[in-house]
């Protein structure tokens, strides 16, 4: 095999991420090609470019710590006439869980199941079964409970270059949720918010109770 | 409770409470309620309501259920309690944390959902071969349960026929051999089949030790493969 050009180097890492089944890392395709991680990473970003400047029917992707080529979200459906999908089919249940793991990783069962509120064995086991998360070890504490991380499945699944992608929590909070209003405390997750508290007398507080205990 | 059965039988069909804080914030929504300053009086009797309608229901209360309730009625109790020390937390704190925590949660899995998610929004190419990035010396196949029993056939021809009366005590459980199993690969990180089987073992023992190996892959602990030359089959920790 002869050095290739620029363009020809270009060409090759887009044959690599014709094939790859999985996404692929720089190291890898520095594996494979003679050229350096920068070079590399110029050539991805300016694939990814063409790509949108084409507007065709796939776009290139950073995610799981490498980049795929995927389809666009538009053309789903036509997709799905093709190939047999193989959704996730997951409950709500099941997700909440996996979305703890994921932020409070790595986390042993009782923790989890301390936020949820409710035996969560089940699920955890239907999560490794999925391959969506999986086991780390075991926590030196009595008993030595397993403990739990993510997959690199679960970012493939759900398109996150890394966990510092997953949205941070005061990201969450500007989501819609009914139950926060949003006059009160925007800015970070109080418990009980010192300056009610405060401002609140502290007889009042009991006496609103009183009255809620009368009617 | 005064009103017809039929109709909270109705209403409550289409709740189904997964566990103890979602039925907490069922109440507080339905109720409309400022999650940073419940009214524990009210939300408590709620609460224990629906503990009582799940019982004449002859629903199954989980003990988690029960858990709350206690949660909540001592925290009522100290709401009545005149405050002692100026600095002292309001007791309410104990449930509006967890229920916080948990709601952050569900609105990142709600979040999570949103996403383009693979294999429902977007695909990428799929091949059947999984082997093609591993080099053609070296190269592993992923194991079936049938390589598997074969093997340890294998092992078990190997037990001596002819056996004095077996009437020692039972030993390990499934559950033993997998933290046992654990320990060793957490040392050495992989372990060949035969290694785990002791030429000395009964029969009982090696059975044991296999379907802790089953569950162990079931549980995507670990995985399995075999060397396409020597034959070897290697447990790897995952």
């Amino acid at each position: 095999m002869t050095i290739p050009t620029e363009q020809e180097l270009k060409n090759i890492i887009e044959a690599l991420l014709f094939v790859a089944d999985t996404p692929l890392p720089i190291e890898r395709i520095k594996s494979v090609v003679p050229a350096d991680a920068k070079t590399i990473k110029d050539i991805l970003s300016r694939l990814a470019v063409e790509y949108e400047q084409r507007t065709g029917g796939f776009f290139l992707m950073e995610v799981a710590g490498g980049y795929q080529i995927r389809t666009k979200p538009e053309y789903a459906e036509w997709v799905k006439r093709l190939v047999q999908p193989n959704p996730l089919r997951m409950s709500k249940a099941a997700l909440e869980t996996l979305t703890i793991i994921a932020y409070k990783q790595p986390v042993i069962r009782s923790e989890v199941e301390h936020i949820r509120g409710v035996d969560s064995g089940g699920i955890l086991r239907m999560l490794l079964e999925l391959k969506l998360i999986r086991v780390l070890g075991r926590k030196d504490i009595p008993g030595r409970p397993l403990i739990y991380t993510t997959t690199k499945r679960f970012l493939e699944i759900f398109g996150l270059k890394d966990l510092r992608d997953l949205p941070t929590p005061e990201e969450i909070k500007g989501l819609v949720n009914p139950l926060l209003p949003e006059k009160r405390h925007p800015d970070q997750l109080p418990l009980i918010p010192d300056e009610d508290i405060e401002n609140v007398p502290k007889d009042t507080l009991i006496s609103e109770d009183d009255k809620n205990i009368l009617t | 409770m005064s009103e017809e059965p039929e109709e909270i039988y109705e209403v409550h069909l289409k709740d189904i409470f997964e566990g103890p804080m979602d039925l907490l914030i069922h109440l507080i929504k339905k109720n409309e309620v400022d999650i940073y300053d419940i009214p524990i009086a009210l939300i408590t009797d709620k609460y224990l309501q629906y503990i009582d309608w799940m019982k004449s229901m002859n629903v199954n209360v989980a003990g988690d259920f029960l858990v709350m309730a206690a949660t909540l009625t001592h925290i009522k109790s100290k709401m009545l309690l005149p405050i002692q020390e100026e600095d002292e937390d309001d007791p309410r704190i104990e449930i509006t944390r967890p229920l916080l925590e948990y709601l952050q949660m569900k609105s990142a899995a709600e979040h999570l959902l949103e996403r383009d998610i693979l294999g429902e929004n977007t695909f990428s190419r799929s091949l059947d071969r999984k082997d093609l990035a591993l080099d053609n010396e070296d190269r592993v196949i992923n194991v079936g349960l049938f390589e598997l029993m074969d093997a340890f056939q294998r092992l078990l021809d190997k037990i001596p026929a002819f056996k004095e009366l077996d009437v020692s005590p039972a030993g390990a459980s499934v559950k033993d051999k997998i933290n046992e199993l654990l320990d060793i690969l957490e040392k050495e990180g992989s372990v060949t089949f035969d290694q785990l089987f002791d030429k000395n073992s009964t029969k009982s023992e090696f059975v044991i030790t296999f379907l802790a190996i089953l569950e162990m892959v079931r549980l995507a602990i670990i995985s399995i493969v075999q060397h396409v030359q020597s034959g070897i089959i290697r447990l790897f920790y995952l």
